[in-house]
Order: C-alpha cells, then structure tokens, then sequence
C-alpha cells in the first residue's frame, strides 16, 4: 500500500502576522513558515505505519512554490519516500475547491490507497480540503482521527464527536483519514535522514502532467473570492477577581450569567 | 517568550566567511555544502527548541540529586528521555568520523549547533560537551583498540564522557597533581581524588568513560610527569569499576550538570598516548573546550537579547522625550524608544554577532588546521586558532557575562525575577569566566605563550590578515570609516605589543598586571576586524535590503561606542603593574 500525506506550509503559530494590503492578504516577507502542525501527525502516522510494514511507500503532496521545498525536504528527512510539489501558474488563487482538485489528480497519478492529512490548517482553519478531495476520488474520508489501527486493509479508527462522546469508524480503502492531536508524537528528522534526504528528489508537476483542465482551477475557477483582510481585534485584558472564596465566586457566576451570557 | 535559533545570521556568518569556499570544498566534506549545513541545523534546532529549551527552568529549579549510600546521582525527571532523543536523532555523532558511527560533517557545524544547544539547555550540553572533549582527545592519541574500545558508544552518546584533571590542592597549577597510577597486567589501577568533575556520575547513559590525569611510579615532578589514562566506569565484562561520587557541588549556576567528587579506589585504566605525555593530550581537547565556553557566551547574551527584545517593544513606561516618536493612541511609549534602552541592547547585538562571526571563522580554521591538504596553510591556520581561541573564551565569557547584565538592565524588575529566563542566564554564564582555564589564564596564554611563540610569527600572521581586510577594501566609500578606525586600533594594538613585550622582557612580573587588560585590548581590534569581514559580504546588497541595513547600522554602533574602549585598554597596560604590585599587602 503506498500512502499520500497531503502536506502545507503554513506561519509559524508564533509569528507575528501583519496584514500587507486589505485586498491581497498577509505580508510575508519576515515569516517563518513550518509544517501545519496537524499535517505532521498525518506523516508520523503514515511513516509508523510504514515501519510497521503495512505501508510500502509514504509520499508527500504539496501544492506550492518552490519556498515550500525546505517543508517537503523536512518531511523527507523524516522519513517519507518522495515528495510531489504541484506548482503551475495555472494554479495561482486556486480556493479551496481548486486545491482539492490538484491533489486529487495527484493522489491519482501517484497512485495512493491511502491519504492521511492534517485535520484543518492553521492559517485559514477552513478544514475543507481533504473532505473535497475524498469527494472528487470518490472514496471515504473520517475526518478528526485521534487514534488508529489498521490490518489486512481494514481500518479502525477512533474520533472525538464532542461532549466526550467518541465515534468508533471502521472503513476499507481507498480512504482519505484527517489527523488530530493526540494521535501520535511526531519525531524530529535525525541527522542522517536530513543527509539521506538530500538524495530524493522533489517532483514538480503542473496541470498538464496531471491531466487537469486548467480552467477548472486557479483563481478564474475559485468560487470564494477573499477580500478585506484584516486583524482580529485586539484581545482585551483579563480580569482578576478580588475577595475571599465565597465572594469571588458568586462574583463570577454573576459575570458569566449577566455579562458573558454563558450560563 | 521563546528563544529562536540565530539561524539568519549563522548563514550569513558561513557565508561571510565564504564556508564553501574554505570548508564544505575540502576533500571529505563535499557533502556538506551551505545549505546541507543550514538544513542540519534548522532540524537540530528544533529538536533543542521543542525537547531541551522546556527542560531549562526545571532543571535550574530542581538540581541534581545524589544518594551517598550508593554513590549514584539523578538528573531531573525528564533530562533522561531528552538526552535519549539527542542521540537518536545523531545529534552527539555530528563531527566524527564515520567509521565510528559518525556523521562527518565539519567542526565548524558542531560549533554553531553547540551555541544553540547551549543557549537552550547549557545544563545538558555540558555532557554533550565532555564527551565531544574525550572523543578529541582519544582520536587523537589513543591506541587503535583502545579507539575501538570506546569510540562507537561514546559517538553514539550511549556512553558519556568527562576530563578528570583538578584535584583538591590543585586546579590552575596542574603540575602539582598526586592522583597515581600503578602498572597492573597490560593496564593500570588509579588511587586518587578528583574535583569539579563535570557529569561524573549521571543516570543519563550506560556507562561513563573518564579521562584522567595521574602519575606513573617514578614519573617526574611537575608537568612533565604526567600522563593520560582511560577509566570507564563499567569494565568490559559488566563488573563495576571502583570510580565513586563522593558528592555533588551546589553551585551558582548550570544546577542540572552535575559537578562532582570523583574517587578512583584502585580503579583500572589504560593509558592513552604516551607515557609522561599527558598534558599533549590535554591540550588537544582544551583548544576546542575553550573556544565552547567562549560560545556560551554568544549563546546565553543572545537568549538574554531575545527576551529582552521582546519585553522593550511590549513594555510601556515614560515619554519619549522626543515629541514625534510618542504614541499618540496610549499613555506612554513602548521602551525601546528610549536612547539608553537602545544603547544597552546595541552593546549586546553589536558585540555578540562580532564574537558570532568570530567563532565561526575561527572554527572554519579548525577544519583547515585538521583537513587541508596543504602543509603550509594547515599551519598557517594553526597559527590563527592558537593566537584567537584564548581571546574567544576569555573575551567572549566576559563580555556575555557583561552582555546578559544589560539585557537584565532593560528589563527593570522583571530581569530580576524567575519569571523570565534572563537571571538563570546570568548564573549559569559566569563559571564561562572561571573553568577551561580561568580568563586570566587566557590572558598569560596570549601574552606569556601565544605571542613569543616563533618570534612572533602569530601575531605577524594575524596583523597581515588585517592589512589584508584594509588594502581589499581602500577604494570603498562605505567601508572607510570603518577602515580608519580598524587602521587606527590596529596599530595602537601593535604599539602596545611592542611596548609591552619590551618592558616584560626585562620585568616577568609585568605581564601578569597587564595581560588581561591587554586581552581586552587584542579582542576589541579583533572584532573590529570581524565586522569589516562581516560589512564586506554586505555592500554588495541593494541598499534597502534588511541585512544589509541591520549589519551597517549595528557596526556603527560597535565602531562609535564599543571599539573606544580599545584605547582605553591600552591607557591601562600602559599603567604597568607598580598600581598593584607597589600596593601594600597589610593595605588591602
């Protein structure tokens, strides 16, 4: 079984993000960028699965430029096999949709049985993609997956379907998993693997390479246009309640009911 | 608050100091060009971020724990796992040679890793740090079986290593040591005590291998009766070698690094190099371990920076006192807008990415002196590195010391308090000052060693690479201040060469009162002639380019307000001695 992990670089959760022009979006010029964090419990999943055996082959997916080689390289250094980086002017302003339809062309020619992805990204938090791409292949998707077993093609596969209840899946491939938190402790690339990395090949392929018609992605195609860009309002400070137990507690469950609304 | 690796300007450091062209084009390390180099320590840096960085406080906070009755001695929960995760991920074989599990990438990048191992947990690269230490010195000048031996567990980091060398009565003054090594079989049994034992007794590895210093029977007194030895803690058929803890120090800083007593009872050893030769191989490894414990420096001033940096543009308080730069939109001003805010975090950056610039070339001499096929220019490198490595450890312990200061300075209060990192810096720096020879040692080595040494072929080396950087660069407009002022402290720095070395000639004693004073002289030109090598791999740049602004305004600074003090320096090795040595002793 050969396993696609559709991988994204997103800002570094600690950077300090600045709006560049309302109408284009964030200005990137002093942003660190690393994995979506979500996107590297897919790859710890897909790489454990491949140590154990039950996977032939792990490779990465990734629309981008080439900025996002350094992301790609890291995960090959961990571990993965080969890295698919789609890029093509076509592909420009593509929404989510568009994306979608990318990977999954890609997932296609590659031929995968099983794409792990991150559960949401951390810069747009859509959480759409994988959903669109299970859709257009066609196949399964359970989405928010915190723990996994997989025999004999048959997966198992547990997720939080909140207030603390939790949905046990099973399902058979072809399969599109989403990854949470939880599900596993990502490693690090070891020195030799960022070594034996340098190695392997990033293939950059575009719409013609896959078959896609050009006009049902990019910009001209995307069905959400984003506009007006701007920063969350301020966060405003806490507040510390004064007095002895008694009072403080009577104080916040006045806050929360009369002012917060909550209870 | 986070601490984020000065990956941006380790790259420019290798590029500035054209790495490629000197280093990773060395038969043997084609492999490891620019960015091979950057994406090893991009992935080493966030294994330190994520897994050693949350340690840091911890381990201050609770110290190591030793049990007397069974001389064993614990780390805080959690520094185990960590230092199995360091060397899964390869990171202790970074340097060595791989026919014992090495990587074989160049010192140089173990060198800038070390900074942010350092800067990350100092604690845990201590043992990172003694056992890169032995490795040296048994590559160097141990038997092939006793390499074979060893090598492989210590490489992996599955076994640690120390460097045994103080005993109670004697530290600074080596040829004073008793510890004794009597002839056993084909090896030896050690009887002694050793002190300040850095990780000699730790739950962190299987097995801990000690280098030690002793005396044969009827060895010579002095230094020149001393050989190596090496004792592991395990014998190879399991049996407990009888080397105990007798106890840990409770120290001012680095609380997570044991700092141990260590009693050799009849332990076995086997000689390393050859006999009465010992301090050959303590030199060997004390060249590398000086030129880390500058780097501490560059490590901790710059997490202290950081921290600092962050709290100056959060932090409000006062007006700016001038109208245009106040905030309008609240009631006071960030304090970075204050000159005196500025001036204490520019003595940091303007000084700490000089000593960044100057460890990195000064390591990319280490692989030149090891690596290069030519004779002369191994030499020639040689050369630099004996004449620099006492300035990087003396200058660049006591200037980060210094540095950590002023970021605590900004900080006001809250520096203070263990609410921020920046007081844990400070403790954990100072012993930088004192051990591998304390600064003042330094001092003696560049004065009493380094420039009498082949008529003062070092020195000359150095000046020419000086006059070198000036003639490159004449015809520059932007570079000429920068020029002069190089030029001017250059021979300032050579007049009180000649001066000095005239006058100790006659007078021995002179050169104790004056050699640190002069040290600090020698360092400030040095850096000086770092930010020129760093300036010119910028001029290039299109003028509005960060880098390029951020190196040229921040030389200005060290140029404008630090190299001053280059002239001060020589006003007080110009004072002689009589000051202190004409003081009456029953005055003091």
């Amino acid at each position: 079984m050969k396993i696609g992990v559709l991988l994204k670089q997103v800002p570094a959760s600690d950077a300090r993000i600045k709006i560049a022009d309302p109408s284009t979006g964030i200005d990137t010029a002093d942003i660190k960028w690393e994995i979506n964090p979500y996107d590297e419990y897919a790859l710890e999943a897909a790489l454990q699965l491949k140590d154990a055996k039950q996977a032939s082959s792990v490779v990465v997916l990734t629309v981008g430029g080439a900025d996002a080689d350094q992301r790609i390289r890291d995960a090959l250094a961990r571990g993965a096999d080969a890295a698919v980086r789609l890029d093509d002017p076509a592909f420009e302003g593509s929404d989510c949709l568009g994306i979608a339809r990318i990977l999954a062309a890609a997932a296609k020619a590659e031929g995968v049985e099983l794409l792990l992805a991150g559960k949401q990204a951390i810069d747009g938090d859509n959480a759409q993609v994988p959903g669109m791409v299970a859709e257009l292949l066609g196949w399964g998707n359970i989405s928010v997956v915190d723990k996994l077993e997989f025999a004999d093609g048959t997966v198992k596969a547990w997720r939080a379907s909140g207030g603390g209840a939790r949905d046990v899946v099973e399902a058979s491939l072809p399969l599109v998993i989403t990854c949470d938190k939880g599900l596993n402790e990502p490693r690090y690339a070891s020195l030799k693997g960022i070594m034996m990395a340098k190695r392997k090949k990033i293939a950059v392929k575009g719409a013609a390479d896959l078959g896609l018609d050009p006009s049902t992605v990019g910009a001209a195609a995307a069905l959400v246009v984003e506009d007006n860009w701007s920063l969350p309002p301020e966060r405003p400070a806490g507040r510390i309640l004064e007095g002895d137990d008694a009072t403080r507690v009577k104080e916040l469950v006045r806050l929360l009911r009369d002012e917060a609304k909550v209870i | 608050m986070y601490y984020r690796p000065p990956l941006d300007d380790i790259r420019f450091v290798l590029r500035a100091f054209d790495y490629e062209g000197t280093v990773s084009s060395m038969p043997g390390f084609e492999d490891f060009d620019l960015d091979t180099a950057m994406d090893l320590l991009e992935g080493y840096s966030r294994f330190c971020v994520d897994v050693l960085q949350p340690l840091n406080a911890k381990g201050d906070a609770e110290g190591v724990r030793f049990v007397p009755e069974t001389h064993e001695v614990f780390l805080p929960d959690g520094f185990k796992e960590a230092w199995a995760g360091y060397c899964e991920n390869g990171f202790t074989s970074l340097p060595f040679d791989p026919e014992y599990g090495g990587l074989g990438a160049p010192f140089t990048l173990s060198t800038l890793a070390s900074e942010i191992l350092i800067a990350t947990n100092k604690s845990l690269s201590m043992c990172a740090g003694l056992t890169t230490g032995l490795l040296d010195a048994l590559e160097a000048h141990a038997s092939e079986p006793l390499k074979q031996r060893f090598m492989e567990k210590l490489v992996s980091g599955e076994w640690a290593g120390t460097m045994c060398l103080t005993e109670p009565h004697c530290g600074t003054d080596l040829g004073l040591l008793t510890t004794r090594a009597e002839p056993y079989g084909d090896h030896y049994k050690l009887t002694g005590t050793k002190t300040w034992i850095t990780f000699g007794e730790h739950d962190l590895t299987d097995n801990i291998v000690h280098l030690v210093l002793a005396r044969l029977p009827g060895a010579p007194s002095g230094t020149r009766g001393i050989s190596t030895f090496v004792v592991p803690k395990y014998l190879e058929d399991g049996t407990r070698n009888p080397v105990f803890c007798g106890g840990t120090d409770h120290k001012m800083g680095i609380h997570a690094s044991p700092t141990c007593v260590m009693n050799f009872e009849g332990a076995e050893g086997w000689l390393v190099g050859e006999e009465n030769r010992g301090m050959v191989s303590m030199f060997t490894m004390m060249n590398a371990a000086r030129l880390n414990v500058g780097i501490e420096g560059v490590a901790l001033a710059e997490a202290a920076y950081q921290a600092a940096l962050e709290f100056a543009r959060d932090r409000r308080q006062g007006r700016s006192l001038d109208p245009a730069k106040q905030d309008p939109d609240h009631p006071a001003d960030i304090i970075l807008v204050h000159p005196d805010v500025r001036r204490m975090l520019l003595e940091i950056k303007a000084t700490n990415e000089a000593l960044r610039g100057l460890v990195g070339w000064m390591s990319m001499h280490y692989d030149i002196m090891h690596r290069h096929p030519d004779e002369a220019t191994r030499a020639k490198a040689g050369d630099l590195v004996a004449l620099l490595t006492p300035i990087i450890k003396s200058y660049g312990s006591e200037r980060g010391f210094y540095n950590i200061s002023q970021a605590m300075q900004v900080m006001g209060g809250a520096g203070y308090t263990r609410d921020w990192p920046v007081e844990q810096y400070m403790r954990d720096e100072r012993i930088a000052m004192i051990y591998e020879g304390t600064n003042h040692v330094q001092a003696l080595d560049l004065v009493g060693r380094k420039l009498p040494m082949g008529g003062g072929r070092l020195m000359r080396g150095f000046a020419a690479e000086i006059t070198e950087v000036i003639r490159r660069n004449a015809d520059s407009e932007l570079l000429a201040p920068f020029i002069a002022a190089l030029k001017t402290e250059s021979k300032r720095l050579n007049e009180t060469t000649m001066a000095m070395s005239a006058e100790a000639m006659k007078d021995h004693e002179l050169i104790g009162a004056v050699a640190s004073n002069y040290l600090n002289q020698f360092a400030l030109v040095t850096l000086a002639y770092v930010w020129v090598r760093e300036l010119e791999a910028v001029v290039d740049l299109p003028e509005d380019d960060r880098l390029r602004r951020g190196k040229l305004q921040t030389a200005r600074y060290f140029f404008d307000l630090v190299l001053p003090e280059a002239a001060m320096y020589a006003e007080k090795v110009a004072a002689g001695k009589a000051a202190m040595t004409e003081f009456d002793a029953e005055l003091f």
